[in-house]
């Protein structure tokens, strides 16, 4: 079978600083890495490859620096990389996003097979969106089937797949044709440690690189900024309150002091938490 | 499937180019949508709660605010309408089919887009549920529309455009989205980011039915079973009134206990900041902030927590908010009304404490009389 993951190369959010002054993202020296929801697709998809036999091509679109976290995926154990790389696409929004990743899947089924599945990670911890999959899903066509957390059967000759997705209060379980797209929900897999083979493979592996045209894209107008419909007007930190926090100091008395004074403090303010505090500690007490 | 009708795109935007220029097809796309979640019977709390801000901007716009209802035909469905009216609705588009007892992407996403396409709304929101971004990526990409997800206010401009905004780089800033050349302007909300509405007892008003035409063999999808959670592990957190979190400050899991045996103490339910659970001390459901919940509740104590944006747009919406932090040039004390700048392992068990002593039954009868 064959299998494409699309991936996203993210900056550590655990690392992003905005800068005091002028509220812009401090972005040297920020380290990349592959967007960590991703991550659990491509175990997914490496997992099923590992069963079912077949190939797994990851796909991503970004800067040419991107390629790094392709080549992270080749140590992983996935076969094939693909970059999808073009000044064209800067600016792009969710929109105009899966329009690209769309057609590059098209391209890739026509020069490496179609796949049966394609998965991305539930959504990206940059954007936060959770657009894109179901975005390149309708494009393609594909079944689309979100925040899956377990596949069960795979019948391939048959078509079909069962899967597990997190609904609203509980799990749903569905039944549908293949081809699919999976979006996958974070923690139902821990990322494998690659092999020392899949590390030697992936230093000199060739990472596919496409331009727009070489992805068979023909319509430049629905990339980058003109293929975007949302136009982002206003970048700004939040203000805080304009009343300023009343502060208690806490060093200079006894616990049981400070303690009295922070309560005293917070049913000054919210009278209505005390008569729910103490109809609850009622409720506590008549068991 | 059978696609429904795309409109004519508008020239695309060009590069820069910030003013709304509508063409007169998505000219004629008014009013103010809100699609009404519902599921085996219950109508999801943050479809009532987008009711009342699409009141808010359909009065700026001047014009009406409706629900949409999807769902099998029956009580459970005309229930959700008859809500939609007391939560604010002029009117609702009710689509009531066999295929839509369960949600399944397939029949929702026709449903949805052949109502858009037939009624044009200019503006139309959906809650940031599973079931809502799951539905609103591909309505959006069928109607080749703007969409922005999980955005934390909304405000209508002088030009009538909706401006929606929204966390942006993981959490650190925030930023303004329009769709100025396209109809309608979608938006995602997540639940508890806006005030519940109150509920006003009105008659049913005006029902326009829609007819989904979609047979169940045309369907590929299917539901094999529905396996509901144990209300053990469920967290109450988004709509708890009292709420006690704590983050990396309190330097290890252990100490979380003091987070912990305060919520017990005084009956809250008990959260964290998101590096919390990438630690994974906590699981992702008591994850407070922008990819955790929304919470609105009367008391917010927060211990450790530094408060970066994602997790202060999670929490803004409470009454009060008091903060315990060792740094005191913490970002959280700009939210904060009570600040302590203190160990946060020497004020919890001392505010448990306190708390404990003022909610005894001793001391409380001692107070009253």
């Amino acid at each position: 079978m064959h299998i494409v993951v699309c991936i996203k190369q993210v900056p550590d959010s655990a690392q992003i600083r905005v800068h005091p002054v002028t509220n812009t993202i401090m972005r040297q020296g920020v380290p990349t890495i592959i967007n960590p929801y991703d991550l659990f697709a491509l175990e997914e998809a490496l997992r099923l490859r590992d069963k079912f036999g077949g190939e797994v091509t990851v796909l991503t679109m970004g800067p040419p620096m991107a390629e790094d976290s392709l080549r992270r995926a080749l140590t992983y154990g996935a076969d094939r990389a693909v970059l999808l790389t073009d000044r064209f696409f800067a600016g792009s929004d969710t929109l105009a996003t899966s329009f690209a990743l769309a057609t590059a899947i098209a391209r890739i089924s026509e020069v490496y097979g179609k796949p049966e599945i394609v998965f991305t990670g539930k959504q990206t911890i940059d954007g936060d969106t959770a657009q894109v999959g179901p975005g390149i899903a309708k494009r393609l066509d594909l079944l689309q089937l979100t925040y899956v957390s377990k596949i069960g059967k795979l019948d391939l000759d048959g078509g079909s797949i069962e899967v597990e997705r997190r609904a609203e209060g509980g799990v749903q379980v569905l039944k549908t044709r293949l081809p699919v797209l999976i979006t996958m929900l974070e923690g139902t897999n821990d990322m494998r440690r690659g092999s020392m083979k899949d590390a030697l493979r992936a230093a000199r592996a060739e990472v596919v690189k496409w331009g727009a045209k070489d992805a068979g894209i023909e319509d430049m107008t629905k990339c980058g900024l003109r293929g975007s419909p949302t136009v982002v007007k206003r970048v700004f930190a939040p203000g805080g309150r304009t009343d300023k926090a009343e502060f208690i100091t806490f060093t200079d008395k006894t616990p049981i002091e400070f303690g009295d004074e922070l309560v005293e403090a917070i049913f000054k303010r919210q009278p209505a938490v005390e008569d729910d505090l103490i109809k609850h500690a009622h409720e506590f007490a008549a068991y | 499937m059978t696609q429904p009708p795309k409109p004519a795109a508008p020239a695309a935007a060009g590069r820069g180019n910030m003013k709304a220029e509508l063409s007169d097809h998505f000219k004629q796309y008014k009013h103010v949508w809100v699609f009404i979640e519902q599921e085996r019977g219950v109508v999801h709390p943050v479809s009532f709660e987008l009711l009342g801000e699409a009141r808010k901007l359909a009065d700026k716009l001047g014009v009406e605010v409706a629900g949409v209802v999807c769902g099998a035909p029956g009580e459970a469905t005309k229930m959700a309408a008859a809500e939609a009216f007391c939560y604010g609705a002029d009117v609702v588009y009710l689509c009531e089919d066999p295929v839509l007892e369960h949600y399944r992407n397939e029949p929702y996403t026709k449903a949805m887009t052949d109502i858009v396409n037939t009624y044009k709304p200019e503006i139309l929101l959906l809650g940031a549920t599973t079931l809502g971004r799951d539905l609103a990526g591909s309505v959006a990409t069928t109607l080749a529309t703007g969409l922005t997800a999980d955005c934390t206010e909304l405000a209508v401009d002088a030009d009538k455009s909706l401006g929606a905004t929204r966390p942006t780089f993981g959490g650190s800033l925030l930023c303004t989205i329009y769709t100025l050349n396209y109809r309608p302007q979608m938006a995602t909300i997540r639940p508890r980011v806006m005030a519940m509405p109150p509920r006003v007892d009105k008659p049913i008003g005006r029902i326009i039915e829609h007819r989904l035409d979609m047979a169940e063999d045309n369907i590929i999808t299917k539901v094999l079973a529905f396996l509901p959670d144990r209300d053990s592990n469920k967290s109450n957190l988004a709509y708890a009134d009292v709420v006690v979190a704590g983050g990396m400050g309190l330097g290890s899991p252990e100490n979380f206990q003091l987070v912990k045996r305060l919520a017990s103490t005084i009956g809250a339910e008990y959260g964290c900041s998101r590096p919390v659970v990438q630690k994974g001390w906590l699981t992702a459901d008591r994850q407070i902030g922008q990819t955790g919940k929304t919470i609105r509740p009367k008391l917010y104590i927060c211990a450790g927590i530094s408060g970066a944006i994602q997790h202060r747009v999670g929490v803004e919406g409470a009454d009060m908010i008091v903060a315990i932090n060792t740094d005191k040039n913490a970002p959280i004390f700009e939210i904060a009304h009570v600040g302590i700048v203190a160990d946060a392992l020497k004020v919890l068990p001392a505010l448990t404490e306190a708390f404990r002593r003022r909610l005894s039954p001793h001391n409380r009868d001692k107070l009253a009389s």
